[in-house]
């Protein structure tokens, strides 16, 4: 692949970046209909692949391009225990089907349970120097929008689309309309890029970017690191955003450069020369802008059973009169599911569990925050706190720079990678009634068990609730 | 994937808004390696108690309403990128899914499985509620040639969109690999042209 010898854009003169990388990856475009968009990188899991390789076989297919393909399993697998045979049958079986589909179909990058690169399709991409900027990115998982971080056009994919991009390593997709929002000035002290997106998302509501591709600008997103434009990207799709990104900058190059699949060498330098060109030009025009500032978020945790439904922390719930009449029947039902009152405040408020990992903050940074806020302090006696690191890199960081000490000396423990209580498809489940503090991204009815109430927050909140056993301003 | 011309039914109301893909199918149900047996637990946390048996309260338990045409609220499907979802859907036996507004990602998946989202106005949306709530038997048609969905109940009709190139693909039921695959040689060509 020799991306710098590509014709420029054909969207020329005041080009966003969307366009830039879109027009570089057309291969045609059907009549009246969608467009054939080349794939650069596809990341494939346990759960969303197996019917899509029964669909290779069923019409005798191999697959195009496995090089391009990057498989791991994180979404249905234990987080302890990891070197023993899974015990449930059913999710074994999962896991035995995609060993089987690697080995079947000539897969190359394959890792399973227990290997070095294994850990959440999200956390190993960027890791491994798989995510590349410019490249088109496609997983059968909503989150893929974590990859626009280094300026790549990246999405959720269903299966039949795995397929397709098994198949031909392209898929069909309508062009989507642009939105850029813009973050001025800086975040607060004790507000980090999970409140700013919990924040936007309060703001746009959960369908409030659907049909929209987003490029996120500003100083506040200039001022973040890697991890911390990843958490933002990552939550994209939870305002119904087909997907995020950010324009790559020194901090981008910086993270790529000497990963094991990055470019090396001459081709580093090529490659280098064209990200360098990824921006969205002056003058370019989107669909839709939004502006933020960056000082009035406040660290943020939700009230509700979806991601939109979220406040600063010292808020209160909105009243009934608050909420558009259409829209109080759900308002009600999903106060009623979190055994929350209209109107209340939350802050000091009991809970039971603590989740730190996922791939909106399983990185190594998220570990730091949280580490750094319980030292030298104990946890509370009534929680159950899972940390979970998004991969075995992050793991070996975490006890590298004696993070696994301070959260041990503050009776924490770590499990093994994995998706875990994110989607609560594996043995970490919320039980049914309990609240649980938590650092993923969906607080849908039931995501981290049947009856579990999630609310979601930072990992600073997370790690002040830890501690104090309740919803705590880390501030305070 | 079965072909889709026209489609008149009796109604599956469910006027709740941003009905997500956990409910639709949670994560549990996630662990088969085929695409078969979603439809029987579609809404399972909705639909039964603990203990498997049927919630009365909720819609697909109430003999009353039947029929391949689901109207939900608004902002239907969002959420994971999971096309169990679909499959429950028509696995179910629902062919078409109504609402003001669908996730991106679930129409794709929808359309992929010969399942038809059909966005109406809001106004739409709650005159069709109103008339379930009067009469449970009320009927949709819902005509993919000419792009209408009507309320048989008041005889009001209303265009809807629909991408052509998928309209061609469900009213022939073909799908997209097909089309794909007769594009090998241009991929190639692209390949090295970059
Ligand atoms: S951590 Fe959660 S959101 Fe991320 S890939 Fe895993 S299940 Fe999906």
């Amino acid at each position: 692949m020799n991306t710098n010898e590509q014709t420029p854009p054909s969207g020329g003169q005041g080009a966003t970046l969307f366009d830039k990388i879109w027009d570089a990856h057309v291969v045609s475009s059907v009549e009246n209909g969608p467009t054939q968009l080349y794939i650069d990188r596809h990341f494939c899991h346990e759960v969303t692949s197996p019917q899509a390789f029964n669909g290779l076989r069923a019409r005798g297919l191999k697959v195009f391009r496995p090089d391009k393909t990057t498989m791991t399993a994180d979404h249905n697998t234990p987080t302890i225990d990891q070197d023993q045979p899974v015990k449930d049958p059913i999710s074994r079986n999962q896991l035995d089907t995609f060993a089987r589909n690697a080995a079947d179909f000539n897969m190359p990058l394959f890792y399973p349970l227990g290997h070095e690169k294994n850990g959440v399709v999200h956390i190993i991409g960027p890791e491994n120097g798989f995510t590349q900027p410019g490249m088109t990115i496609v997983c059968g998982d909503s989150h893929t929008s974590t990859h626009g971080a280094f300026g790549t056009i990246a999405f959720g994919i269903g299966t039949s689309e795995v397929e397709m991009v098994l198949a031909t390593q392209c898929i069909l997709q309508t062009r989507p309309k642009t939105m850029r929002i813009t973050f001025n000035g800086k975040l607060g002290e004790g507000v980090t890029a999970k409140d700013l997106a919990l924040y936007m998302i309060s703001k746009l509501t959960t369908g409030g970017a659907t049909g929209y591709f987003v490029e996120y600008a500003g100083e506040a997103i200039r001022n973040m690191s890697m991890e911390e434009r990843m958490t933002v990207c990552n939550l994209s799709i939870e305002m119904g955003a087909r997907g995020g990104m950010i324009a790559p900058d020194e901090k981008t190059f910086m993270y790529v450069n000497g990963r094991e699949f990055a470019p090396k060498g001459e081709e580093w330098e090529q490659k280098l020369a064209y990200w360098k060109t990824l921006k969205t030009d002056e003058g370019a025009k989107f669909d839709k802008e939004l502006v933020f500032d960056a000082a009035d978020i406040q660290p943020m945790i939700t009230y509700g059973t979806n991601p939109g439904m979220g406040m600063g922390i010292t808020d209160s719930i909105p009243t009934l009169d608050q909420i558009d009449e259409a829209g109080r029947i759900s308002f009600e039902k999903s106060l009623n599911y979190m055994g929350f009152q209209a109107g209340e405040k939350l802050e000091g408020k009991q809970i039971d569990y603590v989740f730190l990992g996922s791939c909106t903050n399983g990185r190594i940074e998220d570990f730091r925050i949280f580490a750094n806020y319980v030292k030298g302090k104990k946890k509370a006696d009534n929680v159950t706190a899972w940390l979970v690191p998004g991969s075995w890199k992050v793991e070996q960081q975490i006890r590298e720079e004696g993070l696994l000490d301070i959260l041990t000396e503050a009776g924490f423990k770590m499990r093994q990678p994995g998706c875990s209580a994110c989607l609560a498809m594996n043995d970490d489940k919320v039980p049914a009634g309990k609240y649980a503090v938590s650092t993923s991204n969906r607080n849908f009815e039931g995501r981290q068990g049947p009856g579990a109430r999630t609310i979601l927050a930072s990992p600073l909140v997370a790690a002040a609730a830890a501690i104090s056993g309740r919803i705590t301003d880390p501030r305070a | 994937m079965e072909k889709f011309l026209t489609l008149t039914s009796t109604i599956v109301p469910l006027p709740i808004e941003n009905v997500d893909t956990d409910q639709i199918i949670p994560a549990r149900f996630l662990k088969a390696t085929d695409k078969n047996g979603f439809g029987d637990n579609l809404f399972a946390d909705w639909r039964y108690n603990k203990d498997g048996s049927p919630k009365a309260d909720f819609v697909l338990n109430n003999s009353l309403y039947s029929g391949s045409i689901l109207v939900a609220g608004k902002n239907f499907g969002s959420g994971s990128s999971r096309e169990h979802a679909a499959w429950a859907i028509a696995g179910y036996g629902f062919k078409v899914v109504v609402s003001s507004f669908f996730a991106d990602i679930f129409q794709n998946n929808a359309l992929n499985n010969g399942v038809l989202p059909v966005v109406v106005s809001a106004e739409f949306l709650s005159e069709v509620f109103n008339a379930v709530n009067t009469d449970s038997k009320v009927t949709l048609t819902v005509d993919l040639q000419n792009q209408t969905v009507t309320n048989n109940a008041s005889g009001k009709s209303e265009n809807f969109e629909i991408n052509a190139y998928k309209k061609e693909c469900l009213l022939n039921g073909l799908d997209d690999i097909d089309y794909l695959l007769s594009k090998r040689d241009m991929i190639e060509a692209y390949e090295v042209a970059r």
